[in-house]
């Protein structure tokens, strides 16, 4: 910050601004200068170059449930027993994330219909500690499906994350099991679990319930992988293939069944639901 | 001779006084081989001393000592019989996950487990105990098949992580993880696993999603190495010895957390100074766990699993 800006923001007058911040977004892909109200009605893609951008997961509960759900709590867990420290506390970090964030931690859940069709949905928030996958997160990860599992309904999970929270260490990587033992739950309950994989995700998420789906679905354009780019690159000491880890490769080496445009999502949601409806499993 | 790590000097230098009095000897030099027995016990109590407040970064580097037992060690000290079995089925053979049936004592298994190799050739075979897609579904075989015939199933676990790599990705890495975890967790047959090395983030949790989980007395077991951890979190690698503190990676941490059951003592100086009493002391211990889980029907033995990792988190 220099002199003149910090004058400037200590003046209780002088930071107004006759049109507000959020007036305008930059189209983190083209460039392109959108009205945010042109770019929120379009469910936060780039109208020019349908880039999908990130969106939090009220924005996305909304987009897919239909009005009329509930927001399940977050559930309690045991905060910071590691005592974690690196530059800063880790329970600064959290303070900080949630000063920013609606939400308690980076996994919230919605239970309510998909055009008339009973469902549970998962959003992972990707502005919350880069969607990072700690205790809160294994947990409402959990909750989640233990009420698809009371209400005898689908569970649709959305990802994004840049993989496991470091600053829970062990206690992180436990999830990737923690949530299995979900996933196992539901498929032996003849549920439907969908996953929707958003941009990015990555890491322990990736090769845990990212990957455990009977049905996944990739936005168009997400960053999808285990391992880092940077640490590939670092290993194979090689230029990486045109559109690495991007949903389109993952589709075109089987790792996803579809690449699904977010205007099309709900409605895709709700065929596979038609299909996948419990009734019909034995 | 044992290669001697940084933290292990002093050790080193009594040792190398040891062998240079020992050189300069005769036969019945009184005097020198008593000042010999001085110094061997003022080094085995420095080693000891040493040994039994190791940090976690220096615990780090004894897991990944290059001495130390690897899985063909452990096959060759704490079982009696082994036969290893290959292939996915799908695409390949991958030597960085090695399994098979065993016999510990009377017991019959079906083993998996990472293997690093211990000289540069069998380094590259084993590609440095890194898996690939089709080792993980090669042990998700494996596990299938165990829980046919009714057979144990024993894992050991020592990587520093599954392999990064462009075609590893391309056959979805992350899907064989994500499946030879839940492989774990479907087995209608009782599962030890022992982190004897490097627990090295999702290629270890996918080998280790087990009831009972043992850990070696200097083995670590963490989300990300304290070097990627420390890049990521510090911005420098070299402050991967405060990741290793803060991330808590070694057993004696682990045990606290609930996250391992029990500690498997190693010899005086780490298992890199004695592979076999190493490996026959985990047989011993792999073995009275079997036996107190023989028995339990799978449903008990599924729950018992499933409740491990479903309270971590919890209040």
């Amino acid at each position: 910050m220099n002199w003149l800006s910090r004058v400037r923001n200590s003046l209780p007058f002088g930071n107004k601004r006759e049109t507000p911040d959020n007036l305008w977004v930059k189209c983190p892909s083209c460039q392109e200068m959108l009205f945010t109200k042109e770019y929120e009605d379009n469910l936060s893609v780039c109208p020019r170059c349908e880039h999908h951008g990130r969106i939090g997961a009220d924005e996305r509960l909304a987009q897919l449930l239909d009005l009329g759900f509930d927001v399940l709590p977050q559930p309690e867990v045991a905060e910071d027993p590691l005592k974690f420290r690196d530059s800063k506390k880790y329970t600064d970090r959290l303070k900080e994330a949630r000063a920013k964030n609606p939400h308690k931690d980076a996994f919230v859940v919605g239970s309510g219909a998909i055009e008339g069709r009973a469902a549970v949905v998962g959003v992972q928030d990707f502005g919350f500690m880069g969607g990072s996958m700690g205790m809160a997160v294994g947990e409402a990860f959990c909750a989640g499906a233990r009420e698809a599992l009371q209400r005898g309904c689908g569970y649709i999970v959305c990802t994004a994350a840049g993989g496991a929270r470091m600053q829970e260490g062990i206690l992180s990587l436990m999830q990737m099991p923690k949530a299995t033992v979900m996933t196992r739950r539901l498929k032996e309950a003849g549920l439907p679990y969908i996953v929707v994989l958003t941009d990015p995700t990555t890491g322990g998420v990736t090769a845990s319930y990212a990957m455990l789906g009977d049905v996944h679905i990739a936005e168009p354009g997400a960053l999808i992988g285990f391992a880092g780019q940077r640490v590939i690159q670092d290993t194979i000491r090689e230029k990486l293939p045109e559109g690495f880890q991007r949903a389109e490769y993952l589709h075109k080496h089987g790792m996803v069944d579809m690449v699904v445009k977010r205007a099309d999502l709900r409605e895709t949601l709700a065929t596979l639901l038609d299909y996948l409806a419990p009734a019909k499993a034995a | 001779m044992i290669s001697y790590l940084e933290f292990e000097k002093p050790v080193a230098q009594l040792d190398k006084r040891i062998e240079e009095l020992r050189a300069a000897s005769g036969h019945d030099d009184v005097d020198i081989s008593a000042e010999i027995a001085r110094l061997e016990q003022k080094s085995a109590d420095l080693l000891a001393s040493t040994y039994a407040s190791l940090s976690p970064w220096q615990k780090t580097q004894v897991a990944r000592h290059p001495a130390r037992p690897h899985f063909r060690d452990f096959v060759a000290h704490a079982f009696d019989e082994f036969i290893p079995l290959g292939g996915d089925r799908y695409y390949g053979e991958d030597e960085a996950i090695m399994g098979g049936f065993a016999r510990l004592g009377e017991r019959r298994v079906v083993l998996i487990g990472h293997e690093k190799g211990n000289d540069t050739e069998s380094r590259l075979r084993h590609n440095f105990g890194m898996g690939k897609p089709e080792g993980y579904r090669k042990a998700i075989r494996l596990m299938e098949l165990a829980g046919r015939f009714g057979l144990p199933v024993v894992t050991l676990v020592d990587t520093s992580g599954a392999f990064p790599g462009v075609e590893a990705e391309e056959r979805g890495q992350a899907e064989a993880i994500a499946r030879s975890t839940e492989a774990c967790l479907a087995l209608p047959v009782p599962m030890v696993a022992t982190i004897v090395g490097e627990g090295g983030s999702g290629g270890a949790v996918a080998l280790a999603s087990a009831e009972r989980v043992l850990m070696l007395e200097h083995a670590v077991y963490s989300v990300i190495s304290p070097e990627g951890c420390a890049s990521i979190l510090w911005r420098t690698a070299e402050k991967a010895p405060d990741a290793a503190e803060a991330m808590k990676v070694t057993a004696q941490h682990l045990l606290k957390l609930g996250v391992i059951d029990r500690i498997v003592g190693e010899p005086a100086g780490g298992a890199q100074r004695d592979p076999v009493a190493t490996a026959k002391t985990l047989g011993r211990a792999i073995g009275e766990e079997l036996d107190a889980l023989s028995g339990k029907d799978p449903a008990e033995l599924r729950r018992q699993r499933e409740e491990r990792f479903l309270r971590i988190g919890t209040l």
